[in-house]
């Protein structure tokens, strides 16, 4: 007998119910690209590239490009006077569980024409990779690393990919996978023992570990040119 | 920073004259080698637990002397993980979620959830429905500006704003618990409208609020705005350039101090806010003190945004007369068997929302506020992603403070307007 005051909850000891119904790339019919000045561009420029294009949610444009080629249309997408998307808004990942691939997300805002795209690479499940956006937009570095640690994405050329939202440390896998059970991968008396068993080191990063640890007895050249502060001053 | 020299001000100590009195002596310096003083990068560790980190926040810094050389800021302290536990619910239970997000400035989130919902599913809200969000919004940018405003005040030796924007604060969660019964965890929206219509008598109490509030904002414009210690610790003080702020995503109050004019509420407006007079207001050099007189004026804005929605606010239904998207009356689900059954449908199935995903982005407090929400056509969605203004902006903190004092990263952090349940979600 189903216990109904729990029918929020279930799932929690497995992942959520993988949806069975439209997958990563079914959620639309192809539609018309010259109902987007960008979308219309960017079938003229890259051609085959460009995988799909639909209409979401009534008139939000999402085109779907080969994840290999996705720096190259991207970093267009940004410098192009014609379209110039300056403002990477979001980068993020859906999963659709099922095995299916991945989808990442990436939504972009031009300020100076108003206008919005969104863009979209299909990753196989056992080849999360593709390159980083950082060099376009500084934005993509902490946007990159949250789906890197909540969706096991690897940034390729990324500066300081790690964990941003869960410790670095953490073993349990990437939580936002729809395989992934709410209440994690490991038992209760497990995550106890990781908890008790925790280091003070783990609190730090190798990088600031060094600098905590050796004293640098660094001595300058005085004719070094003064930093910031003096420089102010 | 090379060698510090240490300079010896102060000689031997006087002698006694017989008098008992020190004689004059003339100073002379010790006649020692200078000493020689090695810099040395130190590791300082702010917070979590640290007041001026405004939040669970913690920075760990790398310091020549005074000087920031680098910070990382560390966050996911306060992770709940709200976009999985939005997958095992309801569209309407992911509600509550959102406004423990931004707890500042809880119903901007409400609403933005469930607009980027009804946008999906194609669903209309009635004209008065978007009149009241409209006004909810932009009392909570006043709501969210003044607890910033009180805490940058505090974080720069100035208590008594923080008193008079407290004071205010209190009286907008006076009408937050008059008008959904919480004062912080409101949940006031419902996905094809609100969870309740205006109480008797708010908009007159709204009313009151903007007949004084202006009085307060005008104490505080004379306690802080030219105040030289507000000046002195702010004017020059972590600036970015326009071009810079947009490629590192700022948005928000800290984007338009820098001079650009992008306020999704003019760039791509819901809600007819193109048919509100308002300004954006921009800032010139993206320094401290240009984003405290954004976040100011944008109040002022925000003042007569809110006149202009009192006096628009048409009557009629505040739900969507739609039983399969809003729940009946309590009295008509008792009495009526119709009422009944789809109150029933609604409680046990939930909402269907058609497939496909749907970015909504609305002007929050902090930023952008952009909801992501990715349906399959079932009663909960494949994946709710929350766009997080301070979590870019707050992205941002090395670069602006590499190279100023410590004391000036406090002020660049409170000056950036974070909140922490929303960069951890």
């Amino acid at each position: 007998m189903t216990d109904q005051t729990r029918s929020g909850l279930e799932g929690v000891e497995e992942g959520p119910v993988p949806s069975d119904v439209p997958g990563p790339r079914a959620a639309g019919a192809p539609a018309d690209p010259h109902g987007h000045p960008t979308v219309a561009a960017l079938f003229d420029r890259f051609g085959e590239a460009v995988l799909h294009h639909e209409v979401s949610a009534g008139d939000e444009h999402v085109v779907h490009v080969e994840p290999t080629r996705n720096l190259e249309i991207l970093g267009w997408l940004r410098d192009d006077p014609e379209h110039r998307y300056d403002l990477l808004a979001d980068v993020t990942a859906v999963d659709f569980g099922g095995g299916r691939p991945l989808q990442v997300v990436y939504q972009l805002w031009s300020i100076p024409h108003r206008r919005g795209l969104r863009v979209k690479c299909l990753l196989a499940l056992d080849a999360l990779e593709i390159d980083s956006v950082v060099g376009l937009w500084q934005a993509a570095n902490w946007l990159e690393r949250e789906v890197y640690d909540l969706f096991g994405v690897t940034f390729k050329g990324h500066p300081d990919l790690r964990r941003i939202l869960m410790p670095h440390d953490y073993a349990e896998g990437h939580p936002l996978r729809k395989d992934f059970p709410l209440r994690g991968r490991f038992s209760r008396a497990e995550q106890t023992r990781r908890a008790l068993n925790q280091d003070v080191d783990r609190f730090y990063i190798t990088h600031e570990l060094e600098i905590g640890r050796e004293p640098q007895q660094v001595t300058l050249p005085s004719s070094r040119p003064a930093t910031g502060s003096e420089a102010e001053s | 920073m090379a060698q510090k020299t240490v300079e010896f001000t102060v000689g031997r100590s006087p002698e006694m004259g017989m008098d008992g009195l020190p004689t004059t002596s003339p100073v002379d310096p010790f006649d020692l080698p200078e000493p020689q003083l090695a810099s040395e990068h130190m590791l300082v560790n702010i917070g979590p637990q640290h007041p001026a980190t405004h939040g669970v926040l913690r920075l760990v810094c790398e310091l020549d002397g005074e000087t920031v050389v680098d910070v990382t800021p560390h966050i996911g302290f306060l992770h709940s993980s709200f976009e999985k536990l939005g997958e095992y619910r309801t569209w309407n239970q992911i509600v509550p979620l959102t406004d423990r997000m931004d707890y500042l400035a809880p119903l901007i989130y409400n609403c933005a959830f469930v607009m980027s919902v009804e946008k999906l599913a194609g669903i209309e809200v009635t004209e008065r429905c978007k009149v009241v969000r409209v006004i909810l919004m932009e009392l909570d940018r006043i709501f969210g500006h003044l607890l910033w405003l009180g805490t940058t005040g505090i974080d720069v030796g100035a208590f008594t704003p923080f008193l008079y924007t407290f004071h205010e604060r209190e009286r907008i969660y006076k009408m937050h618990e008059t008008l959904t019964g919480a004062r912080i965890t409101t949940s006031a929206t419902r996905v094809g409208g609100m969870m309740s219509d205006l109480p008797e008598g708010w908009i007159g109490e709204l009313t009151h609020f903007l007949d004084t509030f202006p009085k307060t904002l005008e104490e505080v414009h004379r306690l802080l705005t030219g105040n030289g210690i507000l000046i002195g610790r702010t004017q020059g003080i972590g600036a970015i350039s326009a071009e810079e702020a947009v490629n590192y995503g700022f948005t928000g109050p800290n984007l338009r101090a820098s001079g650009v004019a992008y306020d999704v509420r003019k760039d791509n407006p819901y809600y007819d806010y193109e048919t509100y007079d308002f300004e954006v207001p921009i800032g010139e050099h993206g320094d401290c003190y240009d984003r405290y007189l954004v976040r100011m004026e944008e109040m002022e804005q925000s003042i007569r945004i809110l006149r202009q929605a009192i006096e628009r606010l048409p009557d009629g239904p505040i739900n969507v007369e739609d039983p399969n998207i809003s729940l009946p009356s309590k009295t008509d689900a008792m009495s009526d068997m119709e009422s009944m059954i789809h109150h029933f449908k609604l409680i046990t199935e939930g909402l269907k929302v058609a497939p496909g995903d749907c970015y909504f982005p609305v002007e929050a407090s902090k930023g952008e506020l952009g909801m992501y929400v990715v349906s399959d056509g079932g009663a909960k969605p494949v994946r709710w992603r929350v766009r997080p203004p301070s979590f870019v902006n707050i992205s941002v903190l090395p670069k602006l403070t590499r190279g100023h004092l410590v004391s000036d990263l406090i002020m660049i952090n409170a000056s950036l307007d974070i909140v922490l349940g929303e960069i951890d979600r």
